[in-house]
């Protein structure tokens, strides 16, 4: 039986893969309420143990990561506002469901950067893989550079800059929310989107289902204006705008089921 | 998921099973049931042909080592038989076998005669290529086969989480693209028009030794390469008659390619500077053999690119 009771205390992964040991490091060094952390030799569990460590119990509100070399899952679930600044590429995952945070990445972020993120803004100075922004309900993401495939899918709010080219399916399902593309745009763009909007400077290679052309208003400029001033992006370029054909609407319908009831 | 990584120096000869090694080890999270190198050393006249004489899930019984012992000088008898002038058998584990050889009749004869003898699979047959795939992680698969002595001028890896068929050596990548000497592929995806290509590439007479998707993708870029298309002909055509999603990498003689399904459903980073091409799943798997902040990006879909050292 000793076997068995044994089990519920296992504080080991036998695979090697997670790490299971929670203790906060405190290596980061703190000078006139600015902390830097080298996550060089650090694993990803200790960086943001570390992190959470600074922010929320010893109130520091600005953070510079070092040498994160491109780790998993960094600066995740940070729920307050703080400015988080990351001297390198982060790898997939990076900065999923934060509130409040002002994040900038000297580097490039993998696959499904900033997923979730409810607020406060992501500035990337460099290239994202795919699946960016997925899921966000607010907040800007700007990235400066280029995206992989369906950036901003299933979107439901809150705004994503892209200065260079944007893969497939960008927009892809999205549901609320703003995109503003100013490079290139792949093939199926904003497909099955069931609301929000797209701005596009560069070429679209092809609109995906029931995405139609909109028109452009003064409203739309003048975001798109402040937007890319707050972002030293310049001046806005002639854009295309491209909504929801609402084609695809069939909430109204009942389920067979439903119907007979009704008849 | 799967991941795969890829190198070519462009500057000539270095490290190249301990590169690959690194890179491989930096994504086990990404796979850890077996891990497969295919690696390019230096080109020579012989051939140069790596089997396994069983399989993981072979019985080891108390006539295990008689057994492989027997195969081992069957192959030999059936590479002489053949024509092959057998100059070094290098033993590396007790179940797998390098043969070195001069040859110069029909490769698909000496492959089947090999392999005619029970259980015994050709990893690998070339001038250059050599295969090492086994169960367990990068470091444990390189120690076991002393990978780190390698150098070589490109290669390919694999680390792979099985999804459809066993894990044994038979369904570790990379394939050999049998029987085209120098050609092997790694694939990170699902292929769902797997049954077509099999009945048809069995058809023209080709034989595949497991059940795992991605050998399709090996022999009919071999093929296709046989009937005088360019690498980059070869792979720009699978991505018309491939159906899924997948990122795949193949690796020939001299060159490295790569090709991104239409849906990038499968991730790819690449960086390339003027002595080095990387490319991995993951950036991370770079940055190890890459030092110092480089830039880095994902190709996009329907992509096919192609580097030759």
């Amino acid at each position: 039986m000793d076997a068995v009771a044994g089990e519920s205390q296992i504080t080991y992964d036998a695979r090697g893969l997670v790490e299971v040991d929670d203790t906060v490091l405190g290596v980061a060094v703190v000078k006139d309420g600015k902390a830097t952390i080298d996550a060089a030799e650090l694993t990803t569990r200790k960086i943001n143990l570390e992190i959470r460590s600074l922010v929320y119990e010893q109130g520091i509100e600005e953070v510079t990561i070092l040498n994160p070399g491109g780790k998993h899952s960094l600066g995740v679930g940070i729920l307050t506002r703080c400015k988080l600044t990351f001297e390198g590429s982060l790898g997939y995952f990076a900065l999923g469901v934060i509130d409040g945070p002002e994040v900038t990445v000297n580097g490039r972020v993998g696959w499904s950067a900033c997923e979730n993120m409810m607020s406060g803004v992501v500035v990337i100075n460099g290239n994202a893989g795919s699946l960016t922004g997925a899921a966000i309900r607010g907040g800007d993401l700007v990235i400066k550079g280029r995206v992989g495939a369906r950036t901003g899918i299933d979107q439901k709010g809150g705004t994503i800059i892209v200065t260079g080219a944007a893969g497939s399916n960008t927009g892809f399902m999205m549901q609320r929310g703003r995109q503003l593309l100013l490079g290139d745009v792949g093939p199926h763009l904003g497909d099955s989107m069931y609301d929000g909007t797209l701005y596009v400077a560069g070429k679209v290679k092809s609109l995906g289902a029931d995405c139609v052309p909109g028109e452009m208003t003064d409203e739309d400029l003048e975001l798109v204006t402040r937007k890319m001033a707050l972002y030293d992006l310049g001046s806005p370029p002639e854009l295309q705008k491209f909504v929801c054909g609402k084609k695809l609407y069939n909430y109204d319908n009942l389920e067979p089921s439903e119907r007979k009831l009704v008849l | 998921m799967c991941g795969i990584a890829g190198i070519i120096y462009r500057d000539g000869p270095h490290a190249v099973g301990e590169d690959m090694k690194k890179m491989l080890q930096s994504m086990k999270h990404r796979g850890p049931d077996s891990t497969g190198y295919a690696l390019y050393g230096t080109p020579s006249e012989a051939f140069r042909m790596r089997i396994t004489l069983a399989d993981t899930n072979d019985k080891r019984d108390f006539d295990f080592s008689e057994r492989l012992l027997r195969r081992r000088s069957q192959v030999e008898g059936k590479l002489r038989a053949v024509g092959a002038n057998v100059t070094e058998i290098d033993e590396t584990t007790d179940y797998t076998s390098t043969f070195t050889f001069d040859y110069d009749g029909d490769l698909k004869t000496l492959a089947d005669q090999v392999e005619s003898v029970r259980d015994t699979q050709v990893l690998s047959l070339g001038h250059a290529l050599e295969i090492v795939k086994d169960i367990g992680d990068a470091e444990t698969v390189a120690a076991q086969y002393n990978l780190d002595a390698m150098q070589g001028t490109h290669g390919i890896g694999h680390v792979r989480m099985a999804t459809e068929s066993d894990v044994d050596i038979a369904g570790a990548h990379p394939y050999w693209a049998y029987p085209f000497s120098d050609v092997a592929v790694v694939h990170n995806g699902q292929l769902t028009n797997y049954f077509y290509w099999r009945r048809r590439l069995e058809r023209s007479g080709h034989r595949f030794q497991s059940a795992c998707d991605s050998e399709i993708i090996a022999v009919y870029l071999a093929e296709r390469m046989s009937e005088g298309a360019s690498l980059e002909e070869a792979m720009n055509q699978s991505m018309e008659e491939l159906d899924g999603v997948f990122t795949y990498l193949c690796v020939t003689a001299d060159s490295l390619g790569m090709a991104k399904d239409e849906l990038a459903a499968k991730p790819l980073v690449l960086y390339e500077s003027d002595d080095i091409i990387a490319v991995a799943s993951e950036e991370i798997a770079i940055r190890e053999v890459v030092p110092g902040e480089i830039e880095t990006y994902d190709p996009f879909e329907g992509e096919v690119m192609v580097w030759t050292r």
